[in-house]
């Protein structure tokens, strides 16, 4: 029998990929998103910032902030569950799923949001759920929540068009 | 008073997204305002790319700017009485953004009820008969009380 790898290459990997397709994107960044890992689990974090505020009366979070998180959320998601199939093999490497083009993004083809509370100034989560996921097509669900995980303040559905694996080219 | 002047309505809605911390960030800037319907645009810039092998907008951004545009055509409709929220926004990607351009969204109000508005919008980078993207929502809607006072 096969000896299990020891925990922290183990985790370095996962990590190390998941710090790849997150950091690869600009926008991400940008809206101080980031990724939360537990296992195969995510959970996407937005920091609450001043600069994300779209209604200064309230204050509320700007619909079209919470739409990018959500959309982000759902993108990493659908990403992340192909490329930890590849990972999870043992035989690949970071640099080799990233050569494969696991790490490449999904498109969206469309998105729909559901603004179910007011987004407060504070810190929001996400998690998205992959209902379907073809050669071609996905479709994800996501809900975003606050203080409350009970209490979501909003959620969305889209389709993604899948990226072509380069041993797929 | 049951109804503001058109002119007076536009100078409220641009001093509202003036005050937008979330447009500064993105740098969303207001290009015209009708009766129900407006536009605005958003340029090119390297911290909102979305795919890092092609440099092109994350859609978040461009759902951002629509969703704005959406929000104002609203207070722009003649018997919008309060501020309006979002209830639901669906875009639909049709091709990614031309890299360095700037992208231009159009809303419109098409019909109002009594509680809720729906709105129309698409966004472009230059050719009107080619979007980027277009937008169909919900939005929250309080008219005047037309027999008040």
């Amino acid at each position: 029998m096969k000896r299990p790898e020891p925990l922290q290459v183990v985790k370095e990997r996962r990590d190390g990929a998941l710090k790849l397709l997150v950091e690869s994107v600009p926008y991400i960044s940008f809206m101080g998103v980031s990724f939360d890992r537990r296992g195969d689990e995510l959970t996407a974090v937005m920091a609450f910032d001043p600069k994300i505020i779209g209604n200064p009366v309230l204050p509320a979070i700007h619909g079209g902030a919470t739409a990018s998180f959500l959309e982000i959320a759902a993108l990493i998601e659908l990403s992340w569950q192909r490329a930890w199939g590849a990972l999870e093999e043992g035989s690949a490497d970071v640099a080799a799923i990233q050569g494969a083009g696991y790490l490449r993004l999904p498109k969206t083809i469309d998105f729909t949001v559901d603004y179910l509370r007011s987004g407060l100034p504070r810190d929001c989560y996400a998690r998205a759920r992959v209902n379907r996921s073809g050669r071609r097509y996905a479709s994800v669900h996501v809900e975003a929540w606050q203080d409350n995980r009970s209490k979501l303040y909003a959620q969305a559905t889209g389709h993604f068009l899948m990226p072509q694996l380069i041993v797929d080219e | 008073m049951s109804e503001i002047p058109q002119q007076q309505r536009e100078k409220i809605a641009a001093q509202f997204i003036k005050a937008l911390p979330f447009c500064a960030a993105l740098d969303i800037k207001l290009d015209s305002m009708n009766v129900s319907s407006a536009a605005m645009s958003m340029p090119y810039d390297k911290r909102i790319i979305g795919d890092p092998e092609t440099g092109v907008v994350h859609g978040g951004a461009v759902s951002a700017l629509l969703d704005t545009c959406c929000g104002l055509a609203v207070s722009l409709h003649p018997e919008s009485g309060k501020p309006t929220a979002t209830i639901d926004l669906r875009i639909d990607y049709m091709r990614p953004a031309k890299v360095g351009e700037r992208i231009v969204a159009e809303a419109e109000v098409y019909r109002a009820t009594r509680t809720v508005a729906f709105v129309r919008a698409f966004a472009h980078d230059g050719d009107r008969e080619n979007p980027v993207a277009s937008a169909t929502g919900a939005f929250t809607f309080s008219p005047f009380a037309k027999d008040a006072a």
